[in-house]
């Protein structure tokens, strides 16, 4: 039988796909595809309130209340901007990493989560190596987990801060979003997108405001799947005509240690894809540049345009506080609400 | 030995054409007589079982389970894998090698069916295809076959060499054992936990390309083509890729000794399942693109596919309630194959139920080359499950019989509830109504 004399396909009714019980608690923050249009607003409402606030009276929002900082990686401005987001609405902070606990004496990622929640932990911000590894301490724990970042997969706080940074520099004084609120907008996220987090969150986050976002970079670090992410995602793999439509470029770093063996030509790499001062002159003269750090100067960026006039790096880090005490506030006040499981 | 007669039953018989009512009279482990109802002339004596409304058909038969002993009984032993199946319905299972020690030798082959086991049904070793596994120097087939092995393979482990892979199928084909390749070429799927594809894109997790199984499912028949003067007989384990099903297609209408097996979960879920990183949906080959899934239930329906095996691989609930890409790969299936398999093959897509059945005892008997299993004709070994066809009944992994339940079919309906199954003449398990 040649293949064209085949019968025709019948219709098949496949078992449905079940429905995701995720998220457990209505506190966590898992992805930033967790969040409601609404809620995403409310979100940022709160990060401006809560940063205006006198810090006396913001001290007292979450007064001797149990975080836990759960941290399977090394993290600068991720660890420090939650537990000073944590302390400056007055809750108690502990800090476990993988290097100073018995996770290095071969403990579980469930059993660290039922003994931190057990020391009395009400949520648990989870920085880990593994894509997923926030689900799984959410199902085994079923506290609020705030995801800081899981393997290649997710880092929604930090799409959310450059959500805030973005919108402080297009749509000043906006706060209430909608789906049409960065409509017209073009994000770049330039780089190894195929290894990072942020550039998964980001390019969930920002379609469902209106946005447009152009993945850049090499076939290696970019795969042509990306592109069916979701909707509003295109691959643009020349950085120059990236560049020439974006209102917004977000430099990545490439990821050493999630490589896993591929060799890559960093002189062709920076040749094609590093942001120079130059390029940024003739290209996106009036594009915000961001970078969610740590920055490799030299390669990904130059050291002209990290520092320079359009950058807005430093920004970014101290919108994290603000957002991460939103988080935090929405993590221990919705488990308030309703009931601890 | 007492005789057992099966009254009023509706027999399904299809390697004989049997499709009528019909009285079963079993003695001595082999089917003594059978005969239209109420008229058995040997029947004096014998204890029976009604069978009014029930299918009765010849025992199931799993070319594909792991059933962890020697060396991890933590996870299931020879028993309690075997009183699973059972429970499902099967009579045989062909066990994997991939235990610890891996299963090279014949005295690990007799141990494995030795009485001290405790099985409930029979196991019918696999025979690994080069020492250790290690794909590099090939075992003594003609003694492994005299240990009862009725296969060859490296489950799990590939042979990858071209020369490793020639050699096993041409010793294999000399003395009449099938090769069973896991197809999956390792230097694609390194560090991949599921299907390469957008889902894995979006999950961020590493992926295993769809051509790691049909580059090597390709490679393999190449390799069959050369050898197609002494017969070399491959067989597909767990075929997952609609590439690997075109390739075996082909060789086929080539006239190559290719066949293939499906397990019900590549021809049920996708990648879609594994949903939020459930490890109860890893295994390898991992699940794959829709596109994927539906090209098996095509190629079930239009019987390309020769088996359905389940791929019974259990895990401790320890070892799966980790971070996704560190659990290991495998599920639970054999008490939910049959379920399954009439759920959705017959009743959903309409596939007459001899031929069902066809896919889980006389195909997989006719591959084996097991004498006088998967039919019931006189004389034949007295392997039967009896089920209620109609019985509808939800899957509840805690209750299973197996050491495990890394299962992603936990509280799924299934059709045909077994009410008995009858290993060599002896029950082997019973429900009630």
């Amino acid at each position: 039988m040649s293949p064209t004399a085949t019968p025709a396909r019948r219709q098949l009714h496949p078992p449905p796909v079940p429905v995701s019980p995720f998220p457990y608690h209505p506190g966590s923050l898992l992805s930033a595809q967790d969040l409601t249009l609404d809620g995403l607003s409310h979100l940022l409402t709160r990060a401006t309130a809560l940063e205006n606030e006198d810090p006396l009276v913001r001290s007292r929002i979450l007064a001797k209340r149990r975080v836990a900082l759960l941290f399977y990686e090394s993290s600068t401005r991720t660890r420090t901007s939650f537990e000073l987001a944590a302390k400056g609405l007055g809750a108690d902070t502990t800090l476990v990493s993988s290097l100073s606990s018995s996770i290095e004496k071969g403990e579980s990622l469930k059993d660290t989560g039922l003994t931190l929640r057990a020391l009395g932990a009400e949520t648990i911000i989870l920085r880990h190596n593994s894509s997923g590894a926030a689900w799984l301490l959410e199902a085994e724990t079923r506290l609020p987990v705030l995801n800081a970042g899981d393997g290649m997969h997710e880092h929604p706080t930090q799409a959310l801060l450059d959500l805030r940074t973005i919108l402080a520099h297009l749509r000043p004084g906006v706060q209430a979003v909608s789906a049409e609120t960065l409509a017209g907008v073009t994000v770049s996220i330039v780089g190894d997108i195929l290894h990072s987090r942020v550039a998964r969150s980001n390019m969930l986050l920002l379609p469902r405001l209106g946005a447009r976002v152009l993945l850049c970079g090499p076939k290696e670090l970019l795969p042509e799947l990306a592109a069916a992410a979701g909707p509003g995602i295109a691959i643009e793999r020349d950085f120059d005509a990236a560049l020439r439509q974006s209102q917004a470029v977000m430099m990545l770093r490439i990821q050493a240690e999630r490589l896993a063996g591929l060799q890559l030509d960093l002189e062709l790499y920076k040749a094609n894809y590093q942001l120079t001062g130059p390029r940024l002159a003739a290209h996106a003269p009036e594009a915000i540049v961001l970078h969610p750090g740590p920055i490799i100067r030299g390669l990904e960026i130059t050291a002209g345009v990290a520092d320079g006039p359009q950058s807005v790096i430093l920004e970014q880090v101290r919108n994290g506080v603000a957002i991460r005490m939103a988080v935090v506030e929405r993590a221990l006040t919705a488990s308030q609400q309703g009931g601890r499981a | 030995m007492t005789a057992l007669a099966i009254l009023g039953g509706h027999l399904i018989d299809p390697a004989a054409g049997v499709d009528l009512l019909k009285d079963i009279l079993l003695k001595d482990g082999r089917v003594a007589e059978i005969a239209g109802p109420g008229k058995l002339k040997q029947a004096n004596g014998a204890e029976s079982l009604d069978a009014t409304g029930l299918t009765v058909a010849p025992g199931l038969i799993d070319m594909h389970v792991h059933l962890r002993e020697p060396g991890q009984g933590y996870k299931e032993t020879i028993a309690s894998g075997t009183a699973a199946a059972a429970a499902g319905g099967f009579t045989s299972v062909a066990a994997m090698p991939n235990t610890l020690p891996v299963n090279d030798s014949p005295e690990i082959a007799r141990w494995m069916q030795a009485p001290e086991r405790g099985a409930a049904i029979r196991v019918f070793p696999v025979a690994a295809a080069t020492r250790g596994s290690k794909g590099e120097a090939i075992n003594d087939y003609a003694a492994m076959k005299s240990a009862g092995a009725v296969a060859v393979s490296d489950d799990g482990h590939p042979i990858l060499k071209d020369s490793v892979m020639r050699e096993t199928l041409a010793a294999a084909a000399r003395v009449g054992l099938t090769v069973i390749q896991h197809a999956e070429d390792t230097r694609l799927t390194q560090g991949g936990s599921m299907n390469l594809g957008p889902v894995s894109f979006k999950l961020g997790l590493r992926g295993m390309p769809p051509e790691a199984e049909s580059g090597m499912v390709e490679r393999d028949i190449r390799l069959v083509t050369e050898l197609r003067d002494i017969r070399a007989h491959l067989h597909v384990a767990h075929t997952s890729t609609a590439a690997a099903l075109n390739a075996v297609r082909q060789a086929r209408r080539n006239g190559l000794r290719v066949t293939c097996e499906v397990t019900p979960h590549h021809f049920l879920l996708s990648e879609e399942h594994v949903g939020l990183y459930n490890t109860n949906a890893k295994m390898n080959p991992p699940l794959r693109a829709a596109a994927d899934r539906d090209a098996m239930i095509e190629a079930i329906l239009d019987g390309v596919v020769d088996v359905i095996a389940t791929d019974h691989a259990p895990h401790a609930v320890h070892e799966k309630e980790v971070e996704f890409e560190n659990a290991p790969n495998g599920i639970t299936g054999l008490e939910t194959a049959l379920g399954l398999c009439l759920r959705w093959l017959h009743k959903e897509w309409k596939m007459p139920l001899g031929r069902v059945l066809s896919l889980l005892s006389a195909q997989p008997a006719a591959l084996l080359n097991l004498k006088g299993r998967g039919t019931l004709v006189a004389g034949s070994f007295a392997d039967v499950v009896i089920f209620d066809p109609k019985a509808e009944w939800t899957y509840n992994a805690r209750e299973t019989r197996s050491k495990s339940r890394n299962t992603p079919f936990d509280g799924w309906t299934m059709q045909g509830k077994v009410r008995w199954t009858i290993s060599e003449g002896r029950v082997a398990y019973s429900s009630p109504a």
